[in-house]
């Protein structure tokens, strides 16, 4: 997204409120036309509530919603270029799939025929050509989600929104089905705005995140940037897994802030603006690197508590002497030495590797 | 699965169970024996005949008997049809609507004519329709019918409508349908079974009703109830057996199709 893209969908201080409780808290974020965008968030932090918003079926208690810059407050679902693919699918039990997947068609206006001609184009592009003629109720659970895709897609909305679609399936399908979504998304090049509570979900598939907690958005920006460089405590801890390890600033100078951190041990690394007082490091696991002698860069000494096997990595947990935990990842291979519980090491990282958060 | 109980070990289970089927049944299988008695009397069989039958489409009460008749089904039909749209708007304002404040009222307000007995509303129908000045005959059997139908077909619609999640109407208005076109093409054929049953069940209850029909009908309008109790009045004639096997056999019937409609299932 290096060009100048067009925002397809413009929420604007939305604010919502169900009597005296504010479900959204003036969240304001734009969508680029063609975009995988992610809503990510754990339960209960707003994320449906935005989607019915640009959907029509709930309406903006304060503030604005734009597609492709028309005010769409007042339209009724019907009238908005935009479906939806629903949690729990929402098919139509006493049609065929192939009626399903024309619905949007026929009720836009096209004739029978251009309606099932463009729903079978789209059954074909799920793959669930050959069973056009069955009901909902013959299929399985990732096929019914797969009618579901076709169904919104047919009427080739302008942006086509996505509650969990994939929450129900088991692991193995879920996997296939992100690949296949991601897939669709760029072929068809509609904007897809995707909501999921799984983060590892958001990071493999969106082209950008926002990141949102009870009500108001915390990060807006590329999986890698907010995995990276996580604006606060929230999102570092939300996004993976980090070691949050809490400080003290002592000083700040060019930009460097010097954090002591419990047990003594201080350690210099990159201060965001306002820095000063306490605040929190954090370091994710895949960063660090024990060894037994004191390394370059960044060292802190620490004891070996426990390994944990994880498949791929071993994660070994460790005590800083009068200060925090920290667990370390290290890769499972031939290569790697590991430390048995007990023994004196250091933690190794770069100064890079850490991110300075204030609240 | 084991059963919790197991009736079958309480002591008097199969003579109880007999006596109450024996109870229940008995009286409709003596009507329905009898009625092809080739007998003048009713208690004594003189063999196998049809001549009760014949007698009530062509004998000397075949007039009056017809005439009720073709009351009674039309009444039936229309009560029923008139009875089961109603049943249909209620429903769905009560049930789809979201919550408004007179919804629970509204939900007593329709289903309690089946709790009042029958015999208060009789007595409350005739009241008012005659405080309204309307002269009782064929309209106003009509009318109480429609009335004392709406709770019968509006209970299995709304049994249908409450396991139909809002999301179907929700996903059709997102797929660019106006509300009246979710509602006749999504939410609708989804009723369908129980939009069938409940307009059975209320033909059933305007066909058979004697009570509240014998208070609001006028001198010489007569539905097939209330011909039969007049016929019975001057003593019970082998043809009245014939007309309530056939009237049985019509229940038995549109029972049937209520209960299968109810269970059938248009989303296999
Ligand atoms: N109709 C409603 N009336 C009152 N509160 C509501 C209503 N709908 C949602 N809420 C509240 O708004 C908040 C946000 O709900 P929402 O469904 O958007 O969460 P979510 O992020 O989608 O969560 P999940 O991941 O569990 O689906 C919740 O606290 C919820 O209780
Ligand atoms: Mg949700």
């Amino acid at each position: 997204m290096s060009q100048v893209a067009e925002i397809a969908v413009d929420v604007q201080n939305a604010v919502k409120r169900y009597g005296d409780f504010t479900a959204l808290k003036s969240i304001s974020l734009g969508v680029y036309h063609n975009e995988f965008f992610t809503l990510l968030g754990p339960s209960g932090c707003g994320k449906t509530t935005l989607l019915r918003m640009i959907a029509g079926f709930e309406d903006v208690t304060e503030g604005a919603i734009f597609l492709f810059g028309t005010e769409i407050d007042a339209l009724p679902p019907n009238k908005r270029p935009v479906n939806t693919v629903f949690q729990n699918y929402a098919l139509f039990p006493h049609m065929t799939v192939l009626e399903n997947a024309s619905f949007g068609l026929e009720m836009l206006g096209k004739s029978r025929a251009e309606a099932k001609a463009r729903a079978g184009e789209m059954l074909e592009l799920v793959q669930l050509s050959q069973f056009a003629s069955r009901k909902p109720a013959q299929l399985s659970g990732g096929q019914q989600q797969r009618v579901a895709l076709a169904r919104a897609l047919a009427p080739s909305p302008k942006v086509l929104l996505l509650d969990e679609p994939l929450s129900a399936l088991d692991l193995k399908l879920r996997k296939a089905m992100q690949i296949e979504l991601k897939h669709i998304q760029r072929e068809t090049g509609i904007t897809f705005i995707f909501v999921t509570h799984d983060q590892e979900e958001a990071l493999t598939m969106s082209d950008r995140i926002a990141v949102m907690s009870a009500g108001e958005l915390q990060q807006l920006g590329a999986p890698r940037e907010i995995y990276e460089h996580p604006q606060n405590r929230f999102v570092a801890d939300f996004i993976g897994e980090t070691n949050l390890i809490e400080v003290t600033i002592s000083e700040v100078a060019d930009g460097r802030a010097k954090c002591r951190i419990g047990g003594g041990h201080v350690i210099e690394c990159d201060a965001p603006g306002q820095a000063s007082g306490s605040a929190c490091l954090s370091v994710r696991p895949e960063r660090m690197v024990l060894s037994a002698g004191n390394a370059s860069g960044i060292a802190v000494p620490a004891r070996v508590v426990e390994n944990i096997f994880v498949g791929t990595d071993i994660a070994t947990w460790l005590k800083v002497d009068g200060g925090p935990e920290i667990s370390v990842r290290i890769s499972n291979s031939a290569r790697s030495t590991i430390f048995e519980p007990g023994a004196n090491v250091f933690v190794n990282f770069e100064a890079g590797a850490a991110r300075l958060l204030m609240d | 699965m084991k059963p919790a109980t197991n009736v079958r070990a309480y002591r008097g289970f199969f003579g109880i169970t007999l006596l109450c089927l024996f109870i229940l049944y008995a009286p409709l299988v003596v009507v329905t024996v009898y009625s092809f008695n080739d007998s003048r009397s009713i208690t004594v069989w003189e063999g196998m005949s049809l001549r009760w039958y014949a007698d009530v489409f062509v004998g000397p009460e075949s007039g009056k008997f017809k005439e009720a008749a073709f009351n009674s089904f039309t009444i039936a039909l229309v009560a029923a049809t008139v009875a089961t749209a109603i049943a249909v708007t209620s429903a769905t304002a009560i049930v789809r609507a979201g919550r408004f404040r007179l919804r629970m009222p509204s939900l007593g307000l329709i289903t309690l004519p089946i709790m009042v007995p029958e015999i208060v509303l009789a007595v409350a129908t005739l009241i008012f329709f005659n405080s309204i000045g309307i002269s009782r005959g064929y309209l106003t059997i009509l009318i109480a019918h429609i009335a004392f139908c709406i709770p019968f077909a509006y209970l299995p619609v709304q049994a249908r409508m409450q396991g139909l999640e809002d999301t179907f109407e929700q996903a059709a208005m997102d797929l660019y349908a106006t509300r009246f076109q979710a509602f006749r093409r999504v939410l609708l054929p989804l009723m369908i079974p129980g939009i069938i049953s409940g307009f059975l069940l209320a033909f059933i209850v305007s066909l058979d009703d004697f009570i509240i029909t014998n208070f609001v009908k006028g001198a010489g309008v007569e539905t097939l109830p209330t011909a039969i109790f007049g016929s019975v009045k001057q003593g019970i004639k082998p043809n009245i057996m014939a007309i309530s096997t056939m009237l049985l056999g019509v229940s038995v019937i549109m029972v049937a199709i209520s209960y299968f409609a109810a269970k059938w299932d248009n989303t296999k």
